[in-house]
């Protein structure tokens, strides 16, 4: 089978500082990779890159065979929980279809085949109950639904997830998990999903994506783990624990954005 | 003070003529600031638009000083103000020092133009606080090509501007160029209020850009129902004000804003007496 993502040598480095280099790894379509990784080990600025919204200082990522570029509709982006202006006049129906032609000029007309489809992707996410509800009074786990059915509809082949658990209640963040993961085992989606707690999505991953101090490490959970217990005993830089089974990254429960922005 | 003053309606027949285009003038004013005021409010761009519209007081007064054409000295000013807004306050935290820099500045060199200006007083204040018959043909020609000019572009850029407005991390991740798209509507806003001055006048713009948004947006969470109501709403303020205004011959503005204020009123009483019924259901 094709890869659906290759990473070739790729590095990333502000000024002097390395964020990570010579990144280099395929994703396969279908395969879940949980990213993880500290404060500041350029998460985001990974899932930037696949977006061709970061430059790369080295290296190159191809997506579906050639380079990446912004705006591909294959790609389905799903962002972190943040509370919306209660304002904002737009309902769940609204804002899933803008997941399906926000980008494109004009105004949102809604015709049947557009319902349909939009109605198909709230289905998916058990959230049909909810279309004509104001996006304003949903709750965090609710917001995070629809924001699956946004990334959904276009069919993506692959879905970056960046942090979408953060905000959640234990709970919600096992159903969100869930939801991401089989939808996209259903549509054939490869996902790459950045979290702080590995809990959550312990039953679906494939490969864990762990980045370090301009270092990294990709294999399965225990790969990685042997590979965080050799660095923190050679470094007694302690950014990942394991407890009982459950494994977390220490420091990471901030958003790394504002991070990336000022390296930026 | 005679109450019949402020509300006089003897020889109304032979009065609206005088203000036709005036009447006009609310119309498109009307369509623009309703529908532009939808995604001020979201935007949170309120406080902006009282900054650009000091600007556009400026750029006015000064082209009025130099026997320049009145409403391009606006449009200067708006669209400088717009610029330096767009470009530098990205975020909504340095926009609010940015504004409040610009303001005072715009309103300073604006005095100062109308002091040094010689005409009579009327025309002077009309850029401030409005007036009635200040709408000529020629005057009425630019407010429809502004007008057209941002109509045609909202409806081009809804969607993504929309998008944008939501979320503009997935907007971005789809392609929609946001901060070029950001610039754009500061722009375009920059327009509408130029346009808004002239009739109402650079104090009480905010009354047609921002209070019928804010109204509708009380009222209905809808996207086709809060632009539609905003605009009903502003349609409402401009011409009951621009009527009631005819009768005691003072300026428009005060009318203007006080229907947009009342409807507010309403429009909040409404939301708060639906806010009590859906506890008690």
């Amino acid at each position: 089978m094709n890869s659906i993502l290759q990473v070739n040598n790729a590095s990333l480095q502000f000024d002097e500082r390395v964020i990570w280099q010579n990144l280099d790894f395929e994703v396969q379509p279908g395969e879940f990779i949980a990213l993880i990784g500290a404060n500041g080990s350029g998460k985001s600025m990974f899932l930037k890159s696949v977006l061709a919204q970061q430059k790369l200082t080295a290296g190159s990522i191809n997506f579906l065979g050639s380079k990446v570029r912004r705006g591909s509709t294959d790609i389905g982006y799903i962002p972190q929980h943040r509370s919306l202006d209660a304002q904002l006049p737009l309902t769940v129906f609204d804002a899933v279809r803008l997941g399906l032609d926000g980008h494109r000029f004009g105004l949102p007309l809604t015709g049947a085949k557009t319902k349909a489809l939009v109605t198909e992707a709230l289905i998916q996410v058990e959230a049909d109950q909810l279309a004509l509800k104001p996006l304003g009074e949903l709750s965090g786990g609710e917001m995070q639904r629809v924001r699956v059915a946004q990334a959904l509809i276009s069919k993506p082949k692959l879905i970056l997830a960046d942090e979408p658990l953060s905000a959640l209640d234990l709970n919600h963040q096992q159903v969100v998990s869930e939801l991401i993961a089989n939808q996209a085992k259903k549509q054939g989606a490869a996902v790459i999903f950045v979290t702080h707690d590995l809990n959550p999505v312990s039953d679906y991953v494939d490969r864990v994506l762990y980045l370090a101090k301009g270092r990294y490490s990709i294999g399965t959970t225990e790969e990685v783990m042997r590979f965080v217990l050799f660095k923190q005993k050679t470094a007694y830089e302690i950014d990942v624990v394991r407890n009982q089974g459950r494994i977390v990254v220490l420091g990471a429960h901030d958003h790394d954005h504002h991070d990336d922005e000022e390296w930026a | 003070m005679d109450f019949s003053d402020v509300f006089n309606f003897s020889d109304y027949d032979r009065l609206i003529p005088l203000v036709a285009n005036s009447l006009w003038a609310g119309v498109l004013l009307a369509l623009v600031g309703g529908l532009i005021g939808v995604f001020v409010m979201n935007r949170e761009l309120s406080f902006a638009v009282h900054g650009i519209s000091e600007l556009s007081f400026a750029g006015a007064a000064i082209f009025l000083l130099f026997g320049l054409d009145v409403v391009f000295g606006s449009v200067v000013g708006s669209l400088t103000a717009a610029l330096i807004i767009a470009v530098l306050g990205d975020r909504s935290k340095d926009r609010n020092s940015i504004v409040a820099v610009l303001m005072p500045f715009g309103l300073g060199i604006g005095i100062l133009a109308l002091a040094l200006y010689p005409g009579r007083a009327a025309n002077k204040f009309g850029l401030l606080t409005g007036q009635i018959v200040a709408v000529d043909d020629p005057k009425l020609a630019s407010l429809a090509v502004i007008s057209a000019i941002v109509l045609v572009s909202m409806v081009v850029i809804w969607r993504p501007l929309l998008f944008a407005t939501l979320d503009s991390e997935v907007a971005a991740a789809r392609g929609v160029n946001t901060r070029v798209l950001g610039i754009v509507f500061v722009m375009l806003l920059g327009l509408a209020v130029a346009a808004a001055v002239q009739v109402v006048g650079a104090l009480l713009v905010l009354a047609l850009l921002v209070t019928p948004a804010a109204s509708a947006l009380r009222l209905s969470k809808s996207q086709l129902w809060v632009p539609v109501l905003s605009v009903a709403f502003a349609f409402v303020a401009m011409i009951g004000g621009i009527l009631l205004a005819l009768g005691g011959g003072l300026p428009i503005s005060p009318y203007v804003t006080t229907i947009s204020f009342l409807i507010y009123l309403i429009a909040r009483g409404i939301s708060f007496i639906r806010g009590k019924l859906e506890v008690s259901k």
